[in-house]
């Protein structure tokens, strides 16, 4: 007679620890927030809104130049933006819509980071012992993090400054775009630290927008090259115009 | 004519998973440069056998990059120094003599450690279940050719499937993620016809598998770099577009049956 078998339970190996949910388990949502649950589709979110954001600098950058041109073009400039598509909807409506769509697109940036951030770091919750060297990695790509939180923190300063309530340089008269501008910049530490931030800004721009392609699947034998040419000058021309504005402040070049 | 090496290693010891660990420092004097750096390692070992001491547990198979089995961290570069190889195919003439070289096992949170330089790489499993594979009815051996397949298509999946599943992606990627293995997994399917029938339910499957267990690509190349196959980031770009698609189609057509 046989004896009875047991078919013996597959062992559970103390195998690899679950640093996330697993996406299995939970029930379906709608496609968008699916999507956001998985790390896949936190970097395409964090591609969309870089790219976003990245406009925004750029046009940014391209009216700051007006400031090249005197105080007239530059105040109008600003007046401007703030009657953008004017009877259409009140004055500053429209801005204030573009605005709105800055800081969904800021903070569903940084959300992703942060994140995606912890995940990674629970990944390798042993790091290594030894020195790692870098073959591929860049210094801009390692340093995603710290450049994202000095622009971060540079932001909120400049807003003050510029935007809200100036920072101590004398009276600041809103809609007085150039005259803030010239009074701020005058002081050689700010100067010093608008400089600082906009090269963490162009080094972070460096990464991003090589990687924003990765991330969205753009991927083309026909255009691939030009990925790292379009991140280099893109960042390059943001840099080089953002840089510029303190140093012409100090040099005399824009002035009252 | 082979020449010798004066060698000190810096050995990463673990008595088991449990344990804390430390770098050792081991003397490996006399080493021929045509030996690999296995080999080397096999040496030092019967010498360690010889003074009563504990040899060093490391993985290896196969020793002619085929298999996948060996690792290594080599002076913070998983498979050493040279590009498009495995461990079992470095060879200790890349190395100077009097040189300390530092080996240290792979890190990730999905790779514990086993013993010494041995990880556990089974998680690389779990993403495989979860779709690499095709789950057709095969009926008879059909004819060669019968379904043609583009040539540029076709060493595209081959450069993909060129894969061994080694694990050196995870252990070179600073967020320890495994995107560049699943992409080749899931692209060495999804380019040919056979796959294309799971095409969007695979990659979704594998990547959600994937992400229970290992970190998030944030486009360093590194894994690329370290790759004994050379397979390129180019699947993992294309992996994130048949995610995003598999994520909107499958709740279109496939979410009625779950
Ligand atoms: C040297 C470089 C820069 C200069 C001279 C500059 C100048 C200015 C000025 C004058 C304003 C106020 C405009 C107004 O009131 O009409 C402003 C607003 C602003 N800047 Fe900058 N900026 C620079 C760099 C940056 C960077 C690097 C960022 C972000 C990453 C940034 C983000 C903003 C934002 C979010 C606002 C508010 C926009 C709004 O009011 O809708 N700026 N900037
Ligand atoms: S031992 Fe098989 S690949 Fe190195």
């Amino acid at each position: 007679m046989a004896a009875p078998t047991t078919t013996p339970a597959p062992a559970r190996r103390p195998g690899p620890t679950r640093i996330a949910t697993p996406a299995r388990e939970r029930r379906r949502s709608p496609f968008l927030v699916e999507l956001y649950r998985s790390s896949v589709g936190k970097k395409y979110v964090m591609a969309i809104t870089g790219a976003l954001l990245m406009g925004f600098v750029f046009a940014h950058m391209v009216g700051n130049l007006k400031m090249y041109l005197g105080a007239a073009e530059y105040d109008g400039y600003a007046d401007f933006l703030r009657r953008l598509l004017v009877p259409i909807l009140p004055r500053t409506v429209t801005l204030w819509l573009m605005r709105v769509g800055l800081i969904a697109a800021f903070a569903l940036h940084i959300h992703a980071a942060y994140s995606l951030t912890r995940i990674n770091h629970r990944a390798r919750a042993v790091k290594y012992q030894s020195r790692r060297d870098y073959v591929a990695a860049t210094y801009a790509s390692r340093t995603m993090r710290w450049t994202g939180i000095i622009i971060t923190l540079f932001l909120v300063w400049h807003l003050f400054d510029l935007s809200w309530t100036g920072t101590g340089y004398r009276s600041f008269y809103r809609g007085a775009v150039y005259e803030n501008v010239d009074a701020s910049l005058s002081r050689i530490p700010v100067a010093a630290l608008y400089i600082v931030a906009n090269l963490a800004l162009g080094v972070h721009l460096f990464h991003g927008a090589w990687s924003l392609f990765q991330s969205l699947g753009w991927n083309n034998p026909r255009f691939n090259r030009w990925r790292k040419w379009f991140a280099y000058g893109f960042s390059g021309a943001v840099t080089l115009g953002n840089v510029s504005f303190p140093i012409a402040v100090l040099a005399g070049v824009v002035s009252r | 004519m082979a020449s010798t090496l004066n060698l000190t290693l810096r050995v990463w010891r673990q008595d088991g998973p449990d344990d804390t660990g430390r770098f050792d420092t081991i003397e490996a004097p006399g080493i021929k440069d045509d030996m690999s750096f296995l080999e080397m390692l096999d040496v030092v070992n019967e010498r360690l056998i010889e003074a009563g001491r504990e040899p060093i547990t490391f993985d290896h198979d196969c020793r002619e990059g085929i298999c996948g089995t060996c690792s290594l961290m080599i002076d913070g570069q998983a498979h050493g120094p040279q590009r498009g190889t495995a461990t079992c195919q470095l060879h200790m003439r890349r190395f100077a003599d009097g040189q300390t070289i530092t080996v240290e096992p792979w890190r990730a949170t999905a790779f514990p450690v086993i013993k010494d330089l041995m990880v556990d790489r089974s998680a690389l499993d779990r993403i495989v279940e979860a779709g690499g594979y095709i789950t057709a009815e095969t009926g008879g051996a059909p004819d060669a050719n019968l379904i043609p397949v583009p040539k540029p298509v076709a060493d595209a999946a081959f450069d993909a499937a060129a894969c061994i599943q080694c694990g050196a992606c995870v252990a070179a990627c600073p967020n320890g993620a495994a995107n560049l293995f699943t992409a080749a997994k899931v692209a060495h399917l999804n380019l040919l016809p056979q796959g294309e029938a799971e095409r969007y339910s695979r990659v979704e499957n594998m990547v959600d598998v994937m992400e229970d267990h290992f970190g998030s690509c944030t486009n360093h190349g590194e894994c690329e770099a370290a790759c004994p196959k050379k397979i390129s980031i180019d699947y993992i770009a294309l992996m994130n577009k048949d995610y995003l698609r598999a994520k909107f189609k499958n709740r279109r057509y496939l979410s009625r049956n779950p």
